[in-house]
């Protein structure tokens, strides 16, 4: 019938096969974006408010705020 | 086998077209009912349907469906093709084959978002009121000083975009 004799396909372990390879990719994907989100959202957020509350003068603030007349307890 | 072939590419082409009108001389496609009117429903999620494609057979076919019951290494290729072309409608590759219907699809869909698009434009012209107080520039810029006085979201957000000496938006 055919001129040429073709191979024969893979018939079995091809949704194990299927699997492993998901797999694989869903955990260094899931780690990488795990990675990601550590090292540029959750550590430069952390830095941020290190830095504001530092040197920070809540009562400097409170004047500041009283001056521009937000207040309604206070003028 | 080619006469048959080239006639069943113009059916294929002109399926839904050409219900029950057939040349008088083809063989295996001349059933005179074509689907839905006959028990053979093939799609792609259910390839294979118990029904024969061909379930009027004329001599010749019947005779080729009596080979088939002796031993398969007796029939020709082309003997085995037109079983197969008795049982099924298309091939796999044929049924597989791409289509240019998502163009369709898509120009009907951007066509229909124009046209709300204008219909948009319309009401905004002629049924919507006026715009409420809170809406004008005025307002909010002055909302907008508020915020900036009470020194909202100072760590990441807006106020810690805002230069509080020079009295203008951080570069």
């Amino acid at each position: 019938m055919s001129s040429s004799a073709l191979t024969k396909p893979q018939m079995r372990g091809l949704l194990a096969k299927r699997l492993r390879m998901h797999l694989v990719r869903a955990i260094i994907v899931s780690l990488g974006v795990a990675t990601f989100y550590k090292f540029g959202v959750a550590e430069p957020r952390k830095k941020a408010y290190a830095d504001f509350y530092r040197n920070y003068d809540s009562m400097k603030d409170f004047e500041e705020m009283r001056k521009a007349g937000i207040f309604q307890s206070t003028k | 086998m080619f006469f048959r072939a080239a006639w069943s590419l113009v059916l294929r082409r002109r399926r839904l077209g050409m219900r029950g009108i057939h040349s008088p001389g083809d063989t295996a496609h001349s059933q005179g009912k074509m689907t839905p009117y006959t028990g053979y429903h093939a799609q792609r999620s259910y390839p294979m349907p118990d029904e024969p494609f061909c379930t009027e057979l004329n001599a010749e076919q019947r005779a080729l469906k009596e080979k088939e019951k002796g031993s398969w290494a007796q029939l020709s290729h082309a003997e085995k093709v037109a079983l197969y072309r008795l049982q099924f409608n298309e091939t796999f590759a044929e049924m597989n084959r791409r289509s240019n219907e998502w163009k369709t699809v898509m120009g009907g869909v951007f066509f229909f978002c124009g046209f709300t698009a204008l219909l948009i434009w319309w009401q905004r012209v002629y049924v919507f009121p006026e715009k409420p107080v809170t809406l004008t520039d005025e307002w909010k810029a002055k909302q907008l000083q508020r915020i900036l006085d009470m020194k909202g979201n100072p760590v990441q957000g807006l106020a810690s975009r805002w230069d509080y000496e020079k009295k203008e938006w951080k570069k």
